[in-house]
């Protein structure tokens, strides 16, 4: 389940940013690792939406920090 | 006893546009001078390579006066056949009064209808809007639509999230009957629950923007608003010579772009790369550089969206001058 969501997850982080899938991983901080800027997270909080059918608000998208973050926020919200 | 009504004008069309851009040119590498900033952050954030920044003499009124008698001199009539002035602006410093009046004095416009608007970034697109559905309605014959900003005033110089992008400048269009269409209906609205997310609050003197917020709305939600507006003119997209959105931010323009699926004729203006955000004043400045580099034409038909405070929207399609 969890891994799933990553893979979806990677798949939008390439697309929206240009990050290779393998980097694309737990611990890794979108804007200090992955050099996600803050529009940029904006580009992939719609995609996720789209993908996985949850709604991110934007005061929430503040709190979702690293990829774990974003797993998480998607499995509790599907 | 029955009330009269005018006859208006079966149609409404632009006679002509004017801009005025402030001397002072300020690069990136400029602000990175004096801010944590750098040339590459604010081309990948906004796509922002240059702006320009009013001097003090270059005032509200003399930057809208500047275009405005432009925009008079391309369509040909003469100041007393304008009776109507809307000016748009979201930067008077002074609330009391509006500079519409001063602006058509200065103009020499004998007495129009005047009055200042303030949809925000959204400002000029509502003023044509409005502009042209007085003519078609009898209570003018031709009108004076202004978008003036000094968003330098309003901005906090030490805040990088804004003051490598907002900018200064004026631009003007004059409105007068047609008897073919030329300016397609006004597709406008508004979304107050996010009335916060870009303002200056009451007691400060300087404009905050929530930037994702505002990014995230303009992105998803506007391209709606593009396709109605096409859609009220009875055109498409492969119709479509000139798309001129509000300059906010280069990535907007290009996310609504790919959206649209516009043909290849289409010219798609990116006057923020050399103007930054000038707000109000963003559309006509971006269609006057697209025509006087000859990238556009008379007669091309146009595609316009202002978007931004409040937050409001509208958009329409026209045939430039």
């Amino acid at each position: 389940m969890s891994e799933d969501i990553q893979a979806g997850l990677a798949e939008i982080l390439e697309e929206v940013a240009g990050v290779a899938p393998a980097d694309a991983t737990p611990e890794k901080s979108f804007t200090e690792d992955l050099d996600v800027d803050s529009l940029s997270m904006v580009e992939i909080a719609t995609a996720v939406e789209d993908k996985f059918g949850v709604a991110i608000p934007d005061d929430e998208l503040g709190n979702i920090k690293t990829v774990g973050d974003a797993i998480s926020f998607i499995q509790k919200n599907k | 006893m029955t009330i009269h009504l005018r006859k208006g004008a079966p149609g409404t069309r632009v006679l002509g546009l004017g801009s005025y851009r402030p001397r002072r040119r300020v690069t990136n590498h400029e602000l990175a001078q004096v801010m944590d900033t750098n040339d590459e952050w604010i081309q990948s954030r906004v796509g922002i390579a240059e702006r320009r920044w009013a001097s003090e003499d270059e005032t509200l009124v003399e930057m809208a006066v500047a275009a405005g008698g432009k925009a008079l001199a391309a369509s040909g009539l003469a100041p007393d056949e304008v009776d109507l002035v809307v000016l748009a602006s979201a930067s008077l410093r002074a609330p009391i009064p509006g500079i519409g009046p001063q602006v058509a004095h200065r103009l020499g416009i004998p007495r129009p209808g005047a009055f200042d608007l303030n949809a925000g970034c959204a400002g000029f697109c509502y003023a044509l809007g409005v502009a042209s559905d007085a003519i078609r309605s009898g209570s003018a014959r031709n009108a004076l639509v202004v978008g003036v900003e000094r968003l330098t005033d309003v901005t906090d110089q030490t805040d990088r999230s804004t003051a490598v992008i907002f900018a200064d400048g004026a631009g003007a269009a004059v409105v007068g009957a047609a008897e073919e269409p030329g300016i397609g209906p006004v597709v406008w609205g508004s979304d107050g629950d996010q009335y916060n997310a870009i303002e200056i609050a009451a007691g400060s003197s300087t404009m905050t923007m929530a930037g994702q917020a505002v990014y995230r709305w303009a992105t998803t939600k506007l391209t709606d608003t593009l396709v109605e507006a096409m859609e009220a003119a009875g055109v498409g997209p492969d119709d479509i010579d000139v798309f001129a959105p509000h300059q906010a931010n280069l990535r907007i323009v290009e996310s609504m772009t790919r959206k649209l699926g516009f043909g290849e004729k289409t010219v798609v203006a990116r006057d923020i790369v050399q103007a930054g955000n000038t707000s109000a004043a963003s559309v006509p400045l971006a269609l006057t550089a697209l025509l006087e580099s000859g990238e556009a034409k008379s007669g091309d038909l146009a595609l316009v969206l202002g978007y931004g405070a409040g937050l409001t929207f509208a958009g329409q399609v026209f045939r430039l001058p």
